[in-house]
């Protein structure tokens, strides 16, 4: 098991679950933890913001304040996006941040978005934003779309809700199975193809004293991880997208068969998942004491800078059926919305056309190595060879789902997905029962 | 009806008037009216997004669908008995006894006062914090004094009991020190009188002080079960309430507060939760009002 090396990883390790697994987020959760206070101020800060707006009519001429709500709440995503902020350098427009803690921010988004949110506020894409535009929660940017370069198909449709865009992609992260390679080297691994492979290798790493597969769901959401990307290669995209919208029953066949492959690795997983955070099983890895890592590229914030992430690798999760392949893959992006009735909409439009452009993006990515530039245009030069790799693998990914709790109801993954699959990770015995148990509250909960 | 009510000035009316009218518009409208809507509510299926005009009558079916698919819910509604059994079998007769040590002025009493009740004054959630360095798998005290290698927290065969101990913690010196309060108001003589009537220090205490102390004794059962419905902050510190810690009040929350919102679900959830208080409420009612018809 990890020993964190410093207090801050040490109280990393008691912060509250997130469903947060953005790159920026990590520092932000601590320090909403270590001040009760903190999550109480960032939360009546939400209630304030928005009031400082600019009162610019909606079709009149970009100028006048804009409020842009972010949940960078960390020190070094904070100035990340200052800087975006300056560099947009319009004097016309002044960009007013309100940053609100990252936790609060997700938790509150329901009745931020029905209060007096910001003209321009973070999210995500898939199914957790077509959620709120379908509610008319937040407001159509098809226009700005227009203007938009270098965004794929497959970005441009998780920003599409009702054939209309709502969201302006920033930057990504690809899921996969991360090692490091002066560890694989020095005991003559190679990357598995299969799933056999997989749990060849497993088997013998495990008789090499590793832990073969780091992991840990105490926050409840990195099990998903896991999940999706059996399900994507067992079942394939189409049958992942529709079970997360409630078309798929959950007690069918092809789902039992996700947790029965699942069962058939847990002995090769990290034992006392359940009370171990992603931080510390990416630790475990760090320290070479385990072999491999499922998770989001944002594990990479748990590596020293220089030499140390620079012996990080990952390769795509196995194929388990030669029939789907690994086309598939997971990579979710993250980046910005605008409110149903901005205070400034001409404003905010602008602002959201200029996030969506690799200048703006070129930005970030370079402070924080852990994610990827969502459009083609981007800067690479400066990037990390596991930035590098990133950019292939979600370049040649043939599609990309979001994340469990991306990709469905919010009210879903977290009441139920999350103790189910804590349920299985404890007692993985009873797959029958759990995956009725599942169907029928998802019976209930997708009828609304 | 004596004629001192008909001497009471205009202004002693306003003012009474005004005593009586505003803290019960206050309860009405911060207690009464949130309990009433919330139990309305549970009869909806609203999802916290648009008019509460949306929110559709769904009838009992929240109900049924908390008690017939809702896995955490009986586990979470045991939990909340365990704990209550524990601070009333276990913490809340030891803070009573350390108030019977405390109250026999042994040396340094104040020093022992002030250590036993500093934990009341810390938060729960930063008790849960504390505690983590205790039970931590790896850096933990524990685990490093027994050698063994228990995730305290973590594993759902512990981490209830684990969550209980931390909160006794606390419990402890809330108990003695309201129990100490009252053992200070008993009249000295009854003691001496037992004593002399030959009653050994246990006689004394069981025969005489216990039954005189009975206000105390019910203000004390009330806390303790107040405390045990309302256990919240510790468990949803360590992990929001999941895995072997599910209570009542965190599956209201992680139903109704967050993304999830879904208010019909959690509302019944927390009107469970408000008849079961209700019935320790109404039991402690009837005795306070045998006691004031009895004196």
């Amino acid at each position: 098991m990890s020993r964190p090396a410093t207090e801050a990883q040490f109280l990393a390790r008691m912060m509250p679950p997130s469903a947060a697994a953005t790159g920026l987020s990590r520092r932000a959760m601590l320090r909403g933890t270590l001040g009760g206070a903190a999550l109480l101020g960032a939360t009546g800060l939400l209630a304030a913001c928005g009031g400082g707006g600019g009162a610019a009519a909606p079709a009149g001429p970009a100028t006048g304040t804009l409020t842009f709500g972010s949940n960078a709440s960390d020190a070094v995503p904070k100035e990340v996006y200052a800087q975006v902020v300056k560099a947009f350098g319009d004097p016309a427009i002044q960009v007013k941040t309100n940053t609100v803690d990252h936790n609060t921010f997700q938790e509150q988004i329901t009745n931020y978005l029905q209060g007096q949110p910001d003209d321009v506020f973070t999210w995500f894409a898939g199914y957790r934003m077509q959620f709120f535009a379908q509610q008319g929660l937040v407001g159509d940017i098809s226009d700005v779309w227009q203007n938009v370069q270098g965004m794929s198909d497959a970005i441009k449709t998780a920003s599409t809700a009702d054939g209309k865009q709502y969201f302006v992609p920033y930057t990504t992260y690809p899921w996969a199975v991360y090692y490091r390679p002066s560890v694989w080297a020095q005991k003559g691994y190679t990357a598995p193809k299969t799933l056999d492979e997989f749990v060849a290798l497993a088997t013998k790493m495990q008789a090499d004293g590793l832990v073969p597969i780091a992991f840990a769901d105490k926050d409840g959401w990195p099990a998903m991880g896991t999940f999706d990307q059996l399900n994507l290669r067992i079942n394939g995209y189409d049958f992942h997208v529709n079970l997360m919208a409630g078309k798929e029953a959950w007690d069918s066949q092809q789902v039992r068969t996700v947790f029965d492959t699942w069962k058939r690795l847990l002995p090769f997983h990290q034992t006392d998942s359940l009370g171990r955070t992603w931080q510390e099983a990416a630790q475990t890895l760090q320290q070479k004491k385990a072999g491999m890592y499922v998770l989001g590229m944002f594990l990479g914030q748990q590596f020293d800078k220089g030499a140390d992430q620079d012996d990080l690798d990952f390769f795509p999760f196995p194929e388990v059926d030669s029939r789907i392949g690994t086309g598939a893959i997971e990579a979710p992006i993250d980046g910005f919305m605008m409110a149903a009735n901005p205070k400034n909409e001409a404003a905010a439009k602008k602002f959201l056309g200029y996030l969506a452009t690799a200048q703006a993006e070129n930005i970030s990515t370079k402070a924080d190595t852990s994610t990827i530039a969502a459009g083609s245009l981007a800067d690479t030069a400066g990037y990390t060879k596991l930035q590098k790799k990133a950019v292939d693998f979600v370049a040649n990914g043939k599609q990309i789902s979001q994340f469990l709790d991306r990709d469905t109801r919010p009210d879903f993954a977290s009441t139920v997905m999350i103790p189910a699959l804590q349920q299985f990770i404890k007692t993985p015995d009873d797959i029958a029962g759990l995956t009725t148990s599942i169907q029928n509250q998802a019976k209930t909960i997708f009828t609304t | 009806m004596s004629g001192k009510v008909r001497t009471m000035s205009g202004a002693d009316r306003v003012v009474v008037t005004l005593m009586v009218a505003v803290p019960t518009l206050v309860v009405l409208g911060l207690i009464w009216l949130p309990a009433l809507g919330t139990v309305a509510l549970s009869f909806t299926n609203w999802n916290g997004i648009g008019p509460l005009s949306s929110a559709k009558g769904v009838g009992f079916s929240n109900y049924v669908n908390v008690a017939t698919n809702y896995p955490p819910f009986w586990p979470a509604l045991q939990h909340n008995l365990i704990w209550l059994a524990a601070l009333f079998i276990v913490a809340t007769p030891i803070g009573m006894f350390l108030a019977v040590l405390l109250d026999r002025k042994i040396r340094f009493s104040p020093f022992y006062q002030s250590a036993l009740y500093l934990p009341v004054v810390l938060s729960l959630a930063l008790i849960g914090f504390v505690w983590q360095l205790l039970y931590s798998r790896d850096q933990g005290l524990i685990n490093a004094v027994l050698g063994t290698q228990v995730d305290w927290y973590g594993n759902p065969d512990y981490n209830l009991w684990a969550a209980i101990v931390a909160t006794s913690w606390k419990h402890v010196g809330y108990i003695m020190l309201l129990y100490l309060a009252g053992l200070k108001a008993v009249d000295g003589s009854l003691r001496e009188a037992a004593s002399i009537d030959g009653a050994s220090e246990r006689q004394a205490f069981f025969q005489v002080v216990f039954p005189v102390m009975r206000p105390i004794n019910v203000i004390v059962l009330v806390v303790t079960v107040i405390e045990s419905l309302r256990a919240f902050d510790l468990v949803w510190v360590i992990n929001k309430g999941r895995n072997g810690l599910e209570l009542i009040a965190t599956l209201v929350t992680a139903n109704v507060i967050g993304e999830a919102s879904r208010i019909g679900f959690g509302s019944a959830m927390a009107t469970i939760m408000l008849v079961i208080s209700s019935v320790f409420v109404a039991i402690y009612v009837t005795v306070v009002v045998r006691e004031s018809r009895q004196s």
